[in-house]
């Protein structure tokens, strides 16, 4: 679908109807059916997909088919409606938070304005008390007494198909972003809600292609852009030979290599994509220039998790690849590159998904000494943390001047910065190498805006409904550019790389990407380099 | 509609106790054994529901961090926002429960031409909830001069610091004008932001209508309607409760009866509908987890046993490209027949 113009856009936003339902409700949104139409709606997951990964062991995806939400009939399974409520019974057991989000919530409206998708689409249904009003209306009317008493007076309603397919709308307009679980008086998290929606539709075979081919990418290549083991190195060695042309070092990244010290993963996009490839030249430089003793892996080639957007078991599986990879390999301890999600994995779910990882060693800095104690189970070290502990120990000759064409800000990855609190670590290391500015107080650190395509939304058929909900994070770039003439948005995700620069190209032209490793190996002094003039640092056409 | 069904409710539940109580035998259901089978309900319930939240496991490690992370030594760790300690978790919650922390942090976004999103503080909520809150603990706090001889110093001191004002005869307490112009605020802010008000449910309204009905008819008690409210009779049944020995000496005026009606409804009501965040607030996973799962690890008690795509398995289909690319591998390739 096209996406609309610029000033059509800007217009619509402020004073149009919402987008889903055509109109601001006047009626219950009880009584308000979803429409799917092209563009608001990403595509199903292919047969073939969804055959492969419920082929998988310990995996299950059910119901494989053809498909389409425009149809009248989804081709559901005869029982589905049972499937969907044994499932949702099955998860109450076997999640607190699901049970307590269900029966806490006050509607006292503090998460509604909070949420990107609502500021940029004004769909009711996007605000979070109501996406998780969706489900809790189904738990009010089968699990509890007042719903099962008084049932449309107390909030509750039948599942039917059409409830099945508003959660699909609504489960795939939220980027697990967690900002709503900030403001929410007693913490509820519509990534829970989102996760467990997401759940139940697989269960019926209900799910995206932009997810589920990822998965199955990367449990089959390592990757989720399904890079083969040869072609991921080419990749790398490319980028290899790019620094050697841009500052005359010959670098020479190890792979599958028994016995390295460290383990590196990042998400692949690095080494596939622009602007995500100036990050990895920049890991690749800083690698150099310290000496590590490591490796890249092409079987463990993933740092993000796309299970993490399906469900748990398909986030353990592919998780279990690094820690399979960390031991067979026999290293000390594993290293991280910059994501999101997949820090979201590796902070909170890792260790207690596939840990013990009691043949890993607590992970310290070869160069610095440093113990990272923080990650004394998980034994994963986010490159941030580790950069930071270089700066500070002067052990990184830094040269600012060769930033000076750049003026950055800086995004906040939404789980890094609100599932991690990892928030000062790349402030730090923008300190030392780059002459930057916050974006106003309301949408950085733990208030950050998501990129609005996170959890696999990123797919380019819901082009403009990504737009919408990427609007308050371009919003405030856009103050910052004009107020200090930013000109480079600096973050630490794989997916904001991708995601942020369709966002900046639309609404703040001008404005470009990076990673912070990118603008490090900008700035970092490498042994017996030829570097001359880059005038556009890494990213410099020679 | 919905907020007009929770008035109708309220009406009836008055009119049930106004006129039920005057029917002769009466009294003793109204003042003796609906105030037992609601208390019943009301902590059987509670319990109930709590023990059923314990019941589910928390299989992962989900706080919601507000703040930096304990990471290096230079780099400033935020105790209160992302706890690393049992004891910054402890202080979390505490600030979280009776400063309503989260709810501080409320802003309001405008979209305006532009387009310009404008978020500004707003602490409306937090205030009315605030004044709400407080003022109802301390009501129930207050109470307890009824239901305890001898009267504790704490709730005598918290009476007289209630009524220091002296406004009135007998002097009006500042928390029951707090609960009533609370609930009223609440509810109007339900009818006004119309957020709220298109999210708002029936269970939304007839708590605040229950609640302000019950702030209402204590104060119309206290204040006005004093004919037939025995103050000693009152107490004499209260304490009778408590002790397991109630009687009823004299008549008490109706008005008795319908306050302690409402109130056995709300302890009904209270277990079975969102009152209970009341509890839930102390279990919330997102607030009440440390921030230390990379150094301790979390234990998922239904861990499923999954295996990753095995190294071996990914060997096999790509060990040809691996080798011609010179990448290692663990078994070589068969040897070529020619």
């Amino acid at each position: 679908m096209a996406v609309p113009k610029l000033e059509q856009l800007s217009k619509s936003v402020v004073q149009g109807p919402s987008l889903a339902t055509g109109a601001i409700p006047t009626r219950d949104w009880m009584d308000i059916p979803v429409h799917f139409k092209e563009g608001n709606y990403a595509y199903p997951a292919k047969k073939e997909k969804v055959e492969y990964l419920d082929s998988q062991k310990g995996l299950s995806f059910p119901n494989a088919r053809i498909w389409s939400p425009e149809d009248d009939d989804w081709k559901l399974p005869e029982d589905w409606k049972e499937i969907i409520l044994n499932g949702l019974k099955e998860r109450l057991g076997k999640f607190r938070s699901l049970k307590i989000f269900m029966d806490c919530c006050v509607r006292c409206g503090a998460c509604a304005d909070k949420c990107h998708f609502f500021l940029g689409t004004g769909d009711p249904k996007n605000m979070p008390v109501m996406r998780a009003e969706l489900l809790r209306s189904i738990y009010r009317n089968d699990f509890t007494l007042a719903g099962k008493l008084l049932g449309r007076m107390a909030g509750a309603r039948e599942m039917t198909v059409g409830v099945l397919k508003e959660w699909f709308m609504y489960a795939y307009q939220c980027t697990e972003c967690r900002r709503c679980s900030v403001f929410c008086p007693y913490g509820i998290d519509t990534a829970e809600i989102t996760i467990i929606l997401r759940e139940l539709l697989h269960l019926v075979g209900v799910g995206i292609n932009w997810i589920l081919e990822p998965v199955s990418n990367s449990n089959r290549t390592g990757n989720h852009m399904g890079l083969q083991p040869h072609t991921y190195k080419d990749n790398v060695e490319f980028l290899a030979d790019d620094i050697e042309n841009l500052t005359g070092v010959r670098i020479n990244p190890p792979f599958n290599k028994k016995g390295a010290e460290v383990l590196f993963i990042t998400p692949s996009a690095d080494v596939f994509a622009e602007p995500g490839l100036y990050t990895a030249m920049g890991y690749l430089i800083l690698f150099e220039a310290i000496g590590l003793d490591y490796t890249w892996s092409t079987y463990a080639s993933e740092g993000g998790n796309f299970g993490l957007f399906t469900n748990n078991e398909s986030m353990k599986k592919l998780n279990a690849k690094m820690y399979a990879e960390a031991k067979r390999l026999g290293v000390k301890w594993i290293l991280g590159g910059e994501c999101g999600h997949m820090w979201r994995v590796l902070h909170q779910y890792m260790d207690t998904m596939n840990g013990p990882a009691d043949f890993l060693e607590v992970p310290k800095s070869p160069i610095t000494g440093t113990v990272f104690d923080n990650t004394a189970s998980t034994k994963m070290v986010h490159i941030s943390e580790f950069t930071a502990d270089l700066i500070k120990h002067g052990k990184l000759k830094l040269d600012k001047s060769r930033n000076s064409h750049v003026k950055a800000t800086f995004h906040d990855s939404c789980n890094p910065a609100r599932a991690m609190g990892l928030l000062d670590e790349p402030r730090y290391i923008l300190d030392h190498v780059v002459d930057w500015v916050e974006m106003p107080e309301n949408t950085i650190r733990e208030q950050t805006f998501c990129c609005g395509s996170g959890t696999g939304l990123n797919t380019d058929e819901i082009m403009e409904l990504r737009m919408r909900s990427g609007l308050p994070r371009a919003n405030a770039v856009k103050y910052v550019h004009e107020k200090h003439d930013v000109n480079m948005l600096s973050c630490v995700c794989a997916i904001d790389r991708a995601t942020l620069t369709s966002l900046m190209d639309y609404w703040n032209p001008g404005v470009r990407v990076c990673g912070i490793s990118e603008l490090v190996g900008n700035a970092l002094v490498l042994e017996g380099e030829t570097r001359g003039e880059l005038d556009d640092g890494l990213r410099t056409l020679l | 509609m919905k907020y007009a069904f929770s008035f109708l409710a309220v009406i009836v539940l008055i009119l049930i106790a106004g006129v039920g109580s005057q029917i002769a035998g009466m009294p003793y259901f109204f003042g003796v054994f609906v105030p037992y089978v609601a208390i019943a309900i009301f902590l059987g319930g509670f319990v109930y529901r709590v023990v059923q939240w314990a019941k589910s496991p928390v299989p992962f490690s989900i706080q919601t961090t507000c703040g930096q992370g304990k990471s290096l030594e230079f780099i400033k760790h935020n105790r209160l926002e992302a706890p690393d300690t049992t004891a910054e978790v402890v202080a979390r919650m505490l600030l979280e429960i009776f400063t309503f922390r989260s709810l501080f942090r409320n802003t309001k976004s405008e979209i305006h031409d532009g387009p310009k999103i404008t978020y500004e503080s707003s602490k409306w909520l937090w205030l009315f909830g605030i004044v709400f809150h407080y003022s109802f603990l301390i009501v129930v706090i207050r109470h307890m001069r009824l239901f305890l001889n001898p009267v504790p110093e704490v709730v005598a001191f918290l009476d007289w610091a209630d009524s220091m004002f002296e406004i009135g005869v007998p002097s009006m307490y500042m928390t029951t004008a707090g609960l009533i112009g609370g609930a009223a605020l609440l509810f109007s802010r339900r009818l006004v932001n119309r957020h709220v008000r298109y999210i708002s449910l029936v269970n939304d309204y007839f708590p605040l209508v229950l609640i302000f009905a019950i702030g209402v008819t204590g104060a119309l008690m206290r204040h006005f309607l004093r004919d037939g409210i025995d103050i000693v009779a009152i107490k004499q049944l209260a304490v009778g409760l408590v002790t397991f020995s109630p009687v009823i000496n004299g008549e008490i005026g109706a008005i008795f009866y319908i306050h302690v009606f409402l109130v056995a409804t709300l302890l009904v009501y209270f277990p079975f509908s969102k009152l209970m965040h009341l509890g839930g607030v102390f279990l919330s996973p997102t607030r009440n987890m440390k921030n230390n799962s990379r150094a301790v690890r979390h234990i998922n008690p239904w861990n499923p046993d999954i295996k990753p795509h095995s190294y071996a398995g990914y060997e096999d289909e790509f060990r040809e490209f691996m080798v011609d690319a010179g990448i290692p591998v663990e078994k070589e390739l068969p040897a070529q027949k020619d």
